[in-house]
């Protein structure tokens, strides 16, 4: 299922097409519409390249054409233009994955995995591990989530007022709270950070 | 997002372009007028209007005035110019060079090519003669507009920016952005916002469209 990510390389095409400006770039988050085919026609089109090169290249050193080395060299420019792109737009979204990481928690929304393909859904599971590992090394036999407190914290609980309906809500000692839209708790901080950062809950400031 | 997602860097200022940065690739796309110096076979149906036609095996013939991108004259420019010849664009030549050494902050450089002083550091690649005076009125013409730009986005708090940052390249938005970002963080933590956890900027975006459009 590949990813839904806006791109248009700049590629030199075969068929004449001029060369197409590069436009926004956006990572899955913006859920925009399917990318497969704009990669496929770059791949589709480096192939063409390399073959065209391929046999240019044999008709100059047997065919004595060495007047086809300024267009072999034209061709590998495309070629290298469509790799750098094709690899920056993949590093950059890997990029974008990452910091899904540190602002969503260890699981994504099923609407975002849904842009991401599976290799990267595999890499960010690998983050998620090496993440994990490294936390579980510090701070003594505990570990430490630094992925809290992300903010400095001021006090232990904070009064937090719910944004949208959630439902119920275990706090530590076994009760829950009912989070519905516009009440308003008094809760402990690290419990609440996430749905904070999700949009759920509002810190109120007093 | 902003605060989790660290994007490669543009290297276009110095020596070499990032090769993952988006914004060098970006910049590289932009155009500059080559001269061909030998016929390249084969290519006319890229340049339909220039090429020699089937008897020529399809060249584009030598001499041909073009304007190719920046990555591709990059590619295929060597100091011998054995393949082409690069012109400079005129904005960074002597008469433009005389303007902004009047009044660097006159001029909008969005217009004149977003990637102003990535591509202008880029074409010194070139080996024109006029290097070192390309190179001087760069700088020059930053020096002249970077007051305003650190002035402005040190003092517009809140406000409507798209004027203040119309005429800017886009380094210099870059910049102008930065100083927002450190006026706003500073506001933030004047009023006591500083420990306030706030919902994800990621989460917000996504959660406001469903679709965005397909942009052309």
């Amino acid at each position: 299922m590949w990813p839904g990510w806006f791109l248009r390389l700049p590629a030199c095409g075969l068929d004449g097409r001029r060369l197409a400006p590069v436009t926004r770039w956006r990572g899955p988050e913006t859920g925009a519409g399917t990318q497969e085919d704009g990669l496929r026609q770059v791949l589709e089109e480096m192939k063409a390249l390399y073959e065209q090169n391929q046999s240019d290249v044999n008709e100059a050193k047997s065919g004595g054409r060495s007047d086809l080395i300024p267009t072999i060299k034209f061709r590998h420019c495309s070629l290298l233009r469509n790799q750098r792109c094709t690899v920056a737009y993949l590093y950059d979204r890997l990029l974008r994955i990452r910091a899904l990481r540190w602002e969503c928690g260890s699981v994504l929304p099923s609407a975002l995995r849904f842009h991401m393909s599976a290799e990267e859904m595999e890499w960010f599971n690998h983050y998620k591990k090496s993440l994990a590992t490294y936390m579980r090394s510090l701070g003594g036999d505990e570990g430490l989530d630094i992925t809290q407190d992300m903010k400095p914290p001021k006090s232990l609980y904070i009064e937090v007022r719910c944004l949208k309906d959630y439902g119920e809500f275990e706090v530590d000692d076994g009760t829950s709270v009912l989070l519905k839209k516009n009440s308003q708790h008094f809760l402990p901080r690290w419990k609440c950070e996430q749905l904070i950062r999700q949009g759920i809950l509002e810190h109120v400031l007093s | 997002m902003s605060e989790a997602y660290f994007r490669v860097e543009s290297g276009a200022l110095g020596p070499e372009e990032n090769f993952l940065s988006l914004d060098d690739i970006l910049m590289s796309h932009e155009k500059l007028p080559v001269r061909t110096e030998i016929p390249m076979p084969r290519l006319g149906t890229f340049f339909l209007d220039r090429s020699g036609g089937a008897e020529t095996d399809n060249a584009i013939p030598q001499g041909s005035k073009l304007e190719l991108p920046l990555w591709l004259a990059k590619g295929l420019f060597d100091n011998k110019r054995r393949i082409l010849s690069v012109e400079l664009p005129k904005i960074y030549q002597e008469g433009w060079r005389t303007v902004f050494s009047a009044d660097a902050n006159v001029v909008d450089l969005h217009k004149m090519g977003p990637h102003f002083y990535g591509f202008g550091s880029q074409l010194l690649h070139f080996d024109s003669p006029e290097n070192t005076d390309i190179s001087r009125s760069l700088l020059q013409t930053f020096v002249g507009r970077f007051r305003r730009i650190m002035d402005s986005s040190q003092n517009a708090y809140n406000e409507d920016t798209s004027a203040l940052v119309a005429r800017l390249d886009e380094m210099e938005r870059g910049l102008f952005q930065t100083g927002q970002k450190g006026l706003n963080d500073f506001q933030c933590w004047e009023k006591g916002q500083a420990s306030q956890i706030t919902a994800s900027n990621l989460v917000q975006n996504y959660t406001k469209r469903k679709f965005t459009d397909m942009e052309d």
